[in-house]
């Protein structure tokens, strides 16, 4: 029977069991009666690319609107390669949708602009609003998080994690009202600031439901002890401070809490911490699924071995390299459910050092026959290496290498690393991100392109020989959404071969390449569904230079170009140049 | 052609070994040659089959591993040897290749910009917990916790910390503890951004011309035309000079090299002791 017969309720009765944003995507294709019902009962959106779309056109599309996700910008910000004030403003979406009727109850931002009057007309003009999760953003203060705590009387979630905040100093966590009981999960671990610890425990014990705490570095070890009493029923737990004299009467007590803390089942922080305080956390060792000490440089790789050994049942493992390729040797013994590994470089400026290498990765491989998700910081790498290690796992979804000294060859043959990752990519067919590393030839990228077909996101830096390279990813990647390079010898003639495919994608990111204005131009103008920006800093520009600069030979230093429904945005700064 | 000038800038950038980008002992070995194809030149590429500007050890890396490859296809147009400008690098653009993005790639000459790529603050955490296990917690049962240093071999290594100067997007790297005074941080800092400013100023100029750059004088006393300002690891900026000098070592995080005209609208912070707040 067709479903066109059912009424629309039932319909959308359906339509509820279809939660991905892809599937709810497809589905709106089918035809005009299913894009209605779909739009109408649509709860969530996902918006890659803040630029893409409008907040007006959003509103207009989807009337029931809870949770809205918006990501700002580009990937490569992360690492200072874009102006802070490059855009990815959240204030007119808020603005926007506080004009409106909807109802928004959750926003998660990534890599956002998020000002303080943003963070307070959201927190006034949503009643029910109920979840803010912050990753990578900036702009705001804890007077912005002051206004979420005071006015959102039903807060569910306030989840900041790594944005960069200016700390006032201020009582914002004292300004969640004694009547606030709705918290499950709260995150202020990337706050510098005192916060007035009584607040905290007295937040903590009105809150029955929470299940995530993650503290900052300011909280110390007695009052962790006091959380925890109150809060035995936590599922993550981010510790702050750590240090405590291991005789002591408080730090006795905190064993005895951590005992009956039985739900942890993640674990993080430790940004200041006594090695010899770790014994204490051994209980809870045997339940985590997700342990995360990559911001404890504090403890060092006997004391991280040893806190491994406990963990037989860890999925998700975030480390420091002073692990060392032995430790990681110990984690492929003890985890034999691990699925994600990170290991970051504590100390990523020296070189001379060599905590992991190839070996502790081989290890890993071998003993860990889940593993889907690697970003792996080290001092080198081999061919043999990666072809073990693709041996070993065909499960990758994620493959994150990062050699730290950027064109490092293989040191036992001084080959390219092209065999090694093109085996990576020959075995691991659901391979979907993939960052390369180390001294590659356009060989590698021939690689990519016949055996990477899942491929969405590529991230390359000082790679390939010529513009074929960039052309093989082009024309094999099928499914590629984000394109980010850095330092390659590609230029005009890759850049403009196919330009139907950007529009296939969300975005591409080219800096340091060898692409000039005028192919630029040329791009901006034949592809009007793109949007394409140079972004040259040099903010003090005189006038005759500008003149002069509008030469189409002049090589871009970066370009970021994406796919959008609605034009040139607005909101660049002056030495953003949209084309 | 302009050579000299742009070679002139090229200079400035040191070979940091410390870096680990160039070579390490692979068994390659550097005969006179390799010295020469280390030169720094401009023009046209495919001029010669070795690449034109090397900077380290990937050139000849690359002449072993590759023999007869071409890296330069000549589809693309010839201005392309190395001249990759934005406006304030130069009016013309046929000057000054900006490493590392001449047609040469990867050879990473030293500190880049975004890389590794990890996060500015998992950049400073080893410093960061040092320094927080050195100030003394307020806890009633505090006894002196035995931290051991971590990874010993580490320390005594040099402590490198981004300079910028304001006007150049570029910015570089000094190594504190090759110095032990302010002076000689001074010093240090009219060095690497004297030549600078002179191209800056100059860009046709066609070679080093001492007699016309400007000493850079007066960053640590509010009179040069130029002001020196830290970034501690509290996030504060602060005015360098007030605090004994290995005091100053152990809270910096980076350098700024201000106009002094303008540092009356920076906001410097005033340094916060102490984190715990009891209630």
């Amino acid at each position: 029977m067709n479903m066109n017969y059912f009424p629309d309720e039932v319909v959308e009765h359906v339509f509820d069991f279809i939660t991905s944003h892809k599937d709810r995507n497809s589905v709106s294709l089918v035809c005009k009666s299913w894009y209605k019902i779909e739009r109408y009962s649509r709860q969530r959106v996902f918006i890659g690319n803040c630029y893409s779309i409008t907040p007006q056109r959003l509103i207009a599309r989807f009337p029931g609107l809870k949770s809205l996700t918006l990501k700002g910008k580009p990937h490569f910000a992360d690492f200072n390669l874009v102006p802070h004030d490059w855009g990815g403003f959240v204030y007119p979406w808020i603005k926007a949708l506080a004009k409106s009727r909807i109802g928004l109850e959750e926003l998660r931002l990534k890599r956002m602009v998020v000002s303080d009057d943003s963070l307070e007309l959201l927190s006034k003009s949503f009643p029910n609003f109920k979840s803010l999760v912050l990753v990578s953003c900036e702009g705001f203060t804890t007077d912005g998080v002051a206004a979420i705590a005071a006015n959102c009387r039903f807060l569910r979630e306030l989840d900041l994690q790594e944005n960069e905040v200016e700390d006032h100093r201020g009582h914002w966590l004292s300004c969640f009202p004694e009547s606030c009981t709705s918290l499950v999960s709260l995150n202020f671990a990337c706050l510098k600031g005192e916060i007035n610890l009584a607040s905290l425990e007295r937040l903590v014990a009105r809150s029955p439901n929470l299940k995530s705490l993650r503290l900052n570095r300011v909280v110390p070890l007695d009052t962790l002890q006091k959380l925890l009493m109150r809060a035995p029923q936590l599922v993550d737990l981010g510790i702050g401070s750590y240090v405590d004299d291991p005789s002591s009467e408080v730090f006795s007590k905190l064993k005895a809490v951590i005992q009956l803390c039985n739900s942890i089942r993640s674990l993080s922080g430790f940004l200041e911490v006594a090695p010899c305080c770790m014994s204490a956390i051994y209980p809870i060792c045997e339940n985590l699924t997700f342990l995360n000490l990559s911001y404890a440089p504090g403890l060092q790789g006997n004391d991280l071995t040893k806190l491994v050994q406990h963990c037989r049942k860890l999925q998700r493992l975030w480390i420091l390299d002073c692990i060392g390729d032995k430790g990681l040797g110990v984690v492929a013994s003890t985890c034999k459910e691990l699925q994600e590994l990170r290991v970051f470089p504590s100390d990523p400026f020296d070189a001379e050092n060599a905590a992991v290498t190839e070996e502790g990765l081989v290890l890993i491989s071998a003993g860990c026959p889940k593993l889907n998700s690697l970003l792996y910081f080290c001092h080198q790498m081999t061919n043999a290496a990666l072809i073990t290690v693709a041996k070993n796992c065909t499960n990758f979804i994620r493959f994150r290498l990062c050699i730290l000294d950027p064109v490092k060859a293989d040191p036992v043959t001084n080959q390219p690393l092209d065999e090694g990752f093109g085996a990576i990519v020959r075995s691991n067919k659901s391979l979907k991100r993939l960052s390369l590393s180390g001294l590659l030839t356009d060989q590698v990228f021939l690689y990519i392109g016949m055996y990477a077909k899942k491929l969405e996101m590529l991230s390359i830096a000082f790679a390939g020989d010529s513009n074929k390279g960039m052309l093989y990813v082009l024309n094999g990647c099928k499914k590629l959404r984000k394109l980010e390079i850095r330092d390659c010898p590609f230029g005009d003639v890759a850049l403009l071969q196919d330009m139907g495919k950007y529009e296939t994608m969300r975005s591409l990111w080219m800096s340091s390449c060898e692409v000039t204005l005028g192919a630029c131009k040329t791009l901006a103008k034949k592809m009007p569904s793109l949007n394409v920006e140079i972004i040259n800093e040099s903010e003090k520009l005189e006038s005759e230079q500008l003149e002069l600069s509008f030469d189409d030979r002049l090589l871009v230093d970066k370009m970021y170009l994406y796919r959008t429904l609605v034009g040139d945005r607005k909101d660049a700064p002056e030495y953003v140049w949209l084309l | 052609m302009e050579s000299g000038c742009s070679k002139k800038l090229l200079d400035l950038i040191p070979q940091e070994k410390k870096w680990g980008f160039i070579e390490n002992q692979n068994g390659i070995s550097h005969g006179s040659s390799e010295e020469k194809k280390l030169e720094l030149k401009l023009g046209p590429p495919g001029e010669e089959d070795e690449p034109l500007v090397s900077f380290g050890y990937f050139s000849s890396m690359k002449s072993n591993a590759k023999q007869a490859h071409n890296k330069f296809p000549p589809a693309q147009e010839d201005h392309r040897g190395g001249a990759v400008l934005t406006a304030s690098w130069a009016k013309n653009h046929h000057h000054q290749p900006k490493p590392p993005n001449c047609s040469q790639k990867r050879t990473a000459p030293g500190p880049v910009v975004g890389w590794p790529p990890i996060r500015s603050f998992r950049k400073n955490l080893a410093t960061t917990s040092k320094l927080a296990s050195e100030s003394p917690p307020s806890l009633p049962h505090k006894v002196a916790i035995e931290r051991k240093p971590a990874a010993p071999e580490t320390r005594g290594k040099g402590l490198f910390v981004k300079i910028n100067m304001d006007g150049f997007p570029i910015g570089r790297k000094v190594d504190l503890k090759s110095y032990d005074s302010y002076e000689k941080l001074s010093t240090a800092v009219d060095e690497l951004f004297r030549g600078l400013l002179a191209a800056q100023r100059d860009p046709s100029a066609d070679g080093p011309k001492q007699e016309e750059e400007k000493v850079i004088t007066g960053v640590l006393d509010g009179n040069g035309e130029y002001t020196l300002v830290y970034e501690d690891n509290e996030g504060d900026r602060m005015l360098v000079g007030d605090v004994p000098w290995h005091m100053f070592v152990s809270a910096v995080k980076r350098l700024r090299v201000l106009k002094s005209s303008e540092l009356s609208v920076i906001n410097l912070g005033s340094s916060k002791k102490g984190k715990m707040v009891q209630n």
